[in-house]
């Protein structure tokens, strides 16, 4: 049999992907997953030549690399195939969604529920409406129902609380109100500059990380190799999207807390960061900045004043309320010991991002699979062991100050670095795709993982775009952390994890 | 509790005493205005390359409804016709005014006659919002988010966002309407007391956005109903929103 590896953002043939029979698809699965360091990136289908292909795409941390391999079926309705969730319990919510999209049983799977509902699901016979919840009996048993649509500004999303009492046994969550076709649309509008919007708003909260993931992917496939400088100014941008959405994390922190001095503090130090985007590119939420191939709002040195002066002022502030927050007996007591995910749980479903390192689980794309400047100045993850509500928002706060050093690092290195000369080239958007490719991006938004695989049919249309939130697998961490929990340590809960219902339900 | 003094002493005075008058720097995109000067021979980059069809020529509009903000009509065209102001002052009850003309260089306000006449006697001192995410891509919502902070308090005027449909005076929508949400929202509205407003909030609402034409979606909803308010952005700013729904309700502070 052979193997093929290929490092991030690199875009290789179609046909050079080995096809294996899914007995030794499974069998190669079976033993990458061996090795500790290796973890499930993608793992997806789509229509091919009259046939289904699935690509499986498993990352090795270690040799910063990625397993690519696939197999085919022809089309049936009736196909079922042995689960590979029964060993690797992380492949849950691939199988749902192969499940969701194509009709394939996966024997053995014990929770064959729709992902997201979506438009295009192999059986629209199957309504949301019916979903099958886990159902709990017992004397002091009953279930507490919230949403789609919750008490804040806030996504729509459904959360069953199955209880004993006022004790969580375990919390259902089901998604896809959100689901806005956004894969099916990537297909269907076929200029580059409509294709970065819709990455743009895949997720509003990680415009630069999705954005990013998709740009790294066409510059793959035109093979394009942007400057130093522009690597440079999407490292930072990045973090300084992951400082603005942490600050604001911490504030929700608070809020539900009912700390007012944190909630209040807190809120009001994300806005100068968000402003900063503004004066930067004209958005707070940094849409229109990442673009392929070139940088659309130069840095000049007065930008480059102004955010050193920023960082400076933040940082005072920051920490002096994230000291007396993390100091606080009364936030501690709501903190310590709250949800719970251990590092074993967080191993097997498979959680990347914050949601691993909080659990003492190294997973980080920076320091792993490193794309735009985390190659030249290599990124040191943070990680705690607690598992609990508080190493969570300890993660942030340590996190943000990670970040603000690493900026400035990046900020040293800016001035010996040339101007950027690339012009603003239209000729792009005519450009074609390579036919029958296929690419693979991988990025670290704030939230964790992001992971967009392109493929390209005989005439160099986007066949699939595929498109992973870290959010796909941490809500099963949020579920976990609920459990022998009180219900109404929950607002706590979910603000600690803050995951993306539309980066699930795309 | 030294510490705490320290802390408050160190932030200063965070909010802004009159949210009609900040000044959003140059960068910002709001308002576009097209020039009058003619277009080069035969020219029709900009139209050609809006991801969200926004443009028509002969005569050239822009609609603000359908805008990105992608600016990338700007760096397409020789001939400086397009640009955007930093005028956030963008949210109008009337859809048409927000297709912007050529040579219009006029604010974009609300059109008088078509407020209903009881919201100004009901909400002018007290307005009440449920907002409702159906497919909103969370940062609308951040920035809805962001009008209570300390900076743009908009709570000082009696205008916050409640719980439940049922203490609210109005629904404020974000995202382009999906299907899987379509009848959660409607139930949603049917809560809410009359008389009641409906308020769009970002180009995914108004008109879609880039999401326009998904088979995902389901928009029945603005068909039955007339919304009240429109407020532009790919999020808007919350100064749009905030003077927006001000506009609107011509908010009456004060006693009298």
């Amino acid at each position: 049999m052979e193997h093929l590896t290929i490092k991030n953002n690199e875009s290789i043939r179609l046909e050079n992907i080995p096809v294996y029979t899914y007995y030794d698809f499974y069998d190669r699965v079976m033993e990458l997953h061996k090795n500790k360091a290796c973890h499930c990136v993608n793992y997806f289908g789509f229509d091919y030549d009259n046939k289904l292909k699935f690509i499986c795409c498993i990352a090795d941390d270690q040799e910063r690399n990625i397993h690519i391999f696939s197999f085919e079926l022809t089309k049936d309705k009736n196909i079922q195939l042995p689960s590979l969730t029964v060993d690797i319990n992380a492949y849950h919510i691939y199988e749902r969604e192969i499940n969701e999209n194509f009709g394939i049983q996966f024997i053995g799977h014990p929770w064959m529920k729709h992902v997201r509902y979506a438009h295009n699901r192999a059986d629209t016979t199957i309504l949301m409406k019916d979903h099958p919840f886990i159902k709990v009996t017992g004397e002091e048993a009953h279930e507490v129902g919230v949403g789609p649509i919750h008490a804040g500004i806030i996504e729509p999303g459904h959360f069953r609380f199955l209880c004993q009492g006022e004790e969580v046994l375990h919390l259902e969550i089901q998604l896809g109100y959100q689901h806005r076709g956004i894969e099916e649309l990537y297909s269907k509008k076929k200029h580059l500059l409509q294709r970065t919007i819709l990455s743009e708003s895949i997720s509003g909260d990680t415009t630069v990380g999705h954005t990013l993931a998709f740009v790294q992917n066409m510059e793959a496939f035109y093979e394009l190799k942007v400057s130093k400088r522009i690597e440079l100014l999407r490292s930072m941008a990045l973090e300084l999207e992951r400082i603005a959405i942490h600050t604001g994390d911490l504030s929700a922190f608070c809020h539900d807390l009912a700390y007012q001095l944190g909630s209040e503090v807190f809120g009001a130090l994300r806005t100068p960061i968000i402003n900063f985007f503004q004066f930067w590119c004209g958005n707070r939420f940094a849409k229109g900045l990442i673009r392929t191939g070139y940088n659309p709002y130069p840095f000049t040195p007065e930008l480059k004043e102004r955010l050193i002066k920023l960082l400076d002022d933040f940082e005072f502030k920051f920490i002096e309320m994230a000291d007396k927050t993390f100091s606080l007996p009364s936030v501690l007591n709501r903190f310590e010991k709250t949800g719970i995910v251990t590092k074993t749980q967080t191993e097997m479903i498979g959680a990347v991002g914050m949601a691993a390192r909080m659990a003492g689980v190294k997973r980080d794309i920076r320091a792993s699979h490193p794309f735009a400047y985390f190659k030249q100045i290599p990124y040191t993850p943070v990680l705690l062991s607690g598992g609990d509500v508080y190493a969570r928002g300890m993660l942030r706060n340590l996190e943000v100050q990670f970040s603000i050093g690493y900026i400035r690092s990046l900020l040293e290195v800016l001035e010996t670095l040339p101007e950027d000369t690339t012009k603003y080239d239209t000729s792009l958007y005519q450009k074609n795709l390579p036919s029958e490719s296929f690419s693979i991006s991988l990025t670290e938004g704030w939230r964790g993982e992001i992971c967009h695989c392109a493929v390209t049919d005989k005439n160099g249309e986007l066949l699939k775009y595929k498109v992973k939130d870290p959010s796909l697998h941490n809500w099963m961490a949020l579920a976990l952390a609920l459990r022998n929990n009180e219900i109404s340590d929950f607002p706590i809960n979910n603000k600690s994890f803050n995951l993306s219902y539309c980066g699930n339900d795309l | 509790m030294f510490e705490v003094f320290k802390i408050w002493k160190h932030q200063g005075k965070q909010y802004i005493p009159d949210l009609t008058k900040p000044v959003l720097p140059t960068s910002f995109f709001g308002r576009p205005e097209i020039s009058s000067k003619p277009c080069a021979e035969g020219c029709s980059a900009c139209k050609d390359i809006c991801p969200t069809h926004a443009i028509k020529l002969e005569p050239m509009t822009l609609d603000f409804g359908k805008c990105v903000l992608c600016n990338e009509c700007t760096r397409v065209c020789t001939e400086e016709k397009i640009s955007f102001t930093s005028d956030y002052k963008t949210a109008t009850n009337e859809r048409s005014r927000l297709i912007v003309k050529e040579g219009e260089t006029h604010p974009i306000t609300i059109n008088e006659v078509l407020v209903r006449k009881e919201i100004r006697s009901y909400f002018g001192r007290s307005l009440k919002l449920r907002q409702v995410s159906v497919g909103g891509d969370n940062s609308c919502e951040w920035e809805l988010g962001a009008t209570g902070n300390p900076n743009f308090d908009f709570g000082r005027y009696g205008i916050d966002f409640v719980a439940s449909p049922r203490h609210a005076d109005g629904l404020v929508i974000t995202g382009p309407i999906t299907e899987n949400m379509a009848e959660a929202l409607q139930i949603c509205y049917d809560a809410i007391p009359a008389p009641k407003i409906i308020i769009l909030v970002g180009v995914d609402a108004i008109s879609g956005g880039i999401f326009a034409g998904s088979d995902a979606l389901n928009r029945t909803f603005l068909d039955k109903y007339t919304a009240d308010l429109y407020v532009p952005g790919n999020p808007p700013h919350p100064l749009t929103f905030i003077n927006g729904v001000m506009e609107m309700i011509k908010l009456k502070k004060g006693w009298f």
